[in-house]
């Protein structure tokens, strides 16, 4: 073994390279075989293995230079750089410390802010259209501080903020009307773009970032049904145990324990996204494969189910809204599957069953338009009508070019991006969309 | 000769993108082609080839696939896809200009600088 020491310097490299969160191990290989094709050179031309290795590995050029270009080109990988590898812990600032006491301080505040809003303000209504204004500053707030926002975009966020506090509770909703329910489902969705854009640091024209954004969402979504399990466990054991001798948990659970545990969770669960991304990615593959095809049988039940009914003109309204739900869920499986997804990977079997999925989901949109153009053929005009007619022609123009994109890239004539972009370029229009809802559909119909 | 960072960034695609439509290549093979191509005029930094590789491939430009070499190892290769030929004509044209552009000025500097010396 006269290489042997070239081998244990190539393997020394290795290690050091793979260190690299923005180079994976398909590009280490990568790399290690120029290396090697470069030593093999440089050693046919008379150096010997010490020298053609320190020749190949300067002609490789600075690793930190290559592995910043390297994170560039992949910012999915760059996303989780970004979080865990504070590039240099002298200037990075904030301790971890500091970190974790910010977030549990605006956890509490969350807290508080959701027991000021249960306790002062009257009437469900009012309190239900503050909620999401009561919750959400907090966590734009973390990523406000996280991202050290600067102060454009920060006015860029309050402003709209303002304005959407001040519509909901300047408007004179009808008690219990149906543009007051619309308001109230409509601006969550605006106030999560606000965050959005605190999230992105403001870079929110960039379509990577966009997609950070989806994916953050989704792992949101595990990370605080993960910490609500574990919640509702210790919970009901400790009702249990309570109840047993003779005392009753239920007033401090409504009262205290929930108000502070909820919002407390999202802005915890925000945080735990953010510090331990690694740990969840490896699952987001892996349950967007189990759900599309569960998700693929739902939709065709469903569609058989609505066929085997008939007559949709008679189809009741809770049933047009659940389908919504269910359509918004499809998407937000698709979106959540994409931004997980190796965009460079060739086309897949799983490619092919995401194309059926967003052909299921087509189906039963269609069904669903069909359903409500004869109602509002029938009964006429109403905000919910109209609400949700505009979000189902939202879903059906996503879900179509969607499809059409799959189709291009199964076939070889598009990349995966072309996908990527659209997803990323359209979700917008859905905070737009909410916006018209709250801003417009109240005045419009006479607040009823 | 050392040539501009930026120069050589600005011709590293249409160059990548035309030693593939000569056929299908890995990296290193690449690199030894540009060298070749330059006179050994263009030197790259190595690790910065596999990056735009990587963004040829997210645009569509080249597809890749592994394979094995001579010795037993991982490689990856490369070729260039249809919508790799179109964007290399398009550039080809872009350089086309460009290059025209340059021959005429690099033509009329080398003329002596007759009105400036009378005034010297």
């Amino acid at each position: 073994m006269e290489h042997a020491e070239l081998e244990a310097q190539i393997d020394r490299w290795r290690g050091y390279v793979q260190r690299r969160q923005a180079i994976s191990p398909a590009d280490v290989d990568e790399l290690e075989d120029h290396l090697r094709e470069q030593v093999a050179d440089r050693q046919a031309t008379g150096l010997d293995d010490e020298e053609a290795f320190l020749v190949a590995i300067k002609r490789l050029g600075n690793l930190d230079a290559v592995s910043r270009e390297f994170a560039r080109e992949h910012s999915d990988r760059l996303w989780k750089q970004l979080v865990l590898m504070p590039e240099d812990p002298a200037d990075a600032g904030a301790p971890p410390w500091r970190e974790l006491a910010i977030v549990l301080a605006l956890a509490v505040g969350a807290g508080l802010a959701v027991k000021a809003g249960l306790t002062w303000i009257e009437g469900g209504g009012v309190l239900a259209r503050n909620l999401g204004l009561l919750v959400l500053p907090f966590l734009t707030g973390y990523f406000a501080w996280k991202r050290r926002l600067s102060a454009r975009v920060v006015v860029g966020i309050l402003v709209p903020f303002a304005v959407l506090a001040v519509v909901l509770n300047a408007y004179p909703f009808a008690s219990g009307g149906s543009t007051e329910l619309l308001a109230v489902l409509h601006a969550p969705v605006v106030l999560w773009l606000l965050a959005g854009i605190a999230y992105v640091g403001g870079r929110w024209r960039s379509d990577g970032r966009r997609m950070d954004f989806a994916r953050f969402t989704g792992e949101l979504v595990i990370y605080f049904t993960l910490l609500a399990l574990g919640g509702a466990v210790l919970t009901g054991l400790t009702f249990a145990v309570l109840q047993l001798v003779g005392a009753d948990l239920e007033p401090v659970l409504e009262n205290w324990i929930l108000p502070f545990a909820v919002p407390g969770a999202l802005v915890v669960a925000a945080w735990l996204v953010e510090a331990k991304q690694n740990v969840v990615e490896n699952i987001a593959p892996v349950l967007t494969r189990v759900f599309t095809p569960l998700t693929i049988a739902m939709l065709l039940a469903v569609l058989a189910v609505l066929a085997a009914v008939g007559g949709l003109a008679e189809v009741d309204r809770g049933l047009l809204i659940l389908m919504d739900a269910i359509l918004v869920l499809v998407l937000c499986l698709l979106l959540y599957a994409i931004s997980a997804r190796n965009s460079l990977a060739p086309p897949g079997v799983f490619d092919v069953l995401q194309l059926v999925l967003v052909a299921a989901a087509l189906a039963v949109d269609a069904v669903m338009l069909m359903a409500m153009l004869t109602r509002i053929a029938e009964f006429g005009f109403s905000p919910n009508k109209i609400a949700a007619l505009g979000l189902n022609l939202l879903l059906l123009i996503q879900l179509a070019r969607t499809g059409w994109l799959t189709v291009g890239f199964l076939r070889g004539r598009r990349p995966f991006t072309a996908l990527e972009r659209w997803q990323t370029r359209y979700l917008p229009m859905y905070a737009v969309w909410a916006a018209v809802v709250v801003l417009a559909f109240p005045p419009l119909f006479g607040f009823a | 000769m050392r040539i501009d960072k930026e120069l050589v960034a600005a011709s590293a695609t249409p160059l990548v993108l035309g030693i593939l439509s000569d056929g299908d290549l890995y990296g290193y093979a690449i690199l030894k082609r540009v060298g070749e191509l330059s006179g050994g005029g263009m030197q790259w930094t190595d690790g910065m080839l596999y990056p735009l590789l990587h963004r040829l491939e997210r645009l569509g430009y080249v597809s890749s696939s592994w394979g094995t070499s001579e010795a037993g190892r991982r490689r990856k290769h490369y070729a260039i896809t249809p919508a790799g030929r179109e964007a290399f004509a398009d550039r080809q044209e872009q350089w086309t200009v460009v290059a025209e552009a340059l021959r005429q000025v690099w033509h009329t500097a080398q003329r002596p600088p007759a009105v400036v010396q009378g005034w010297a």
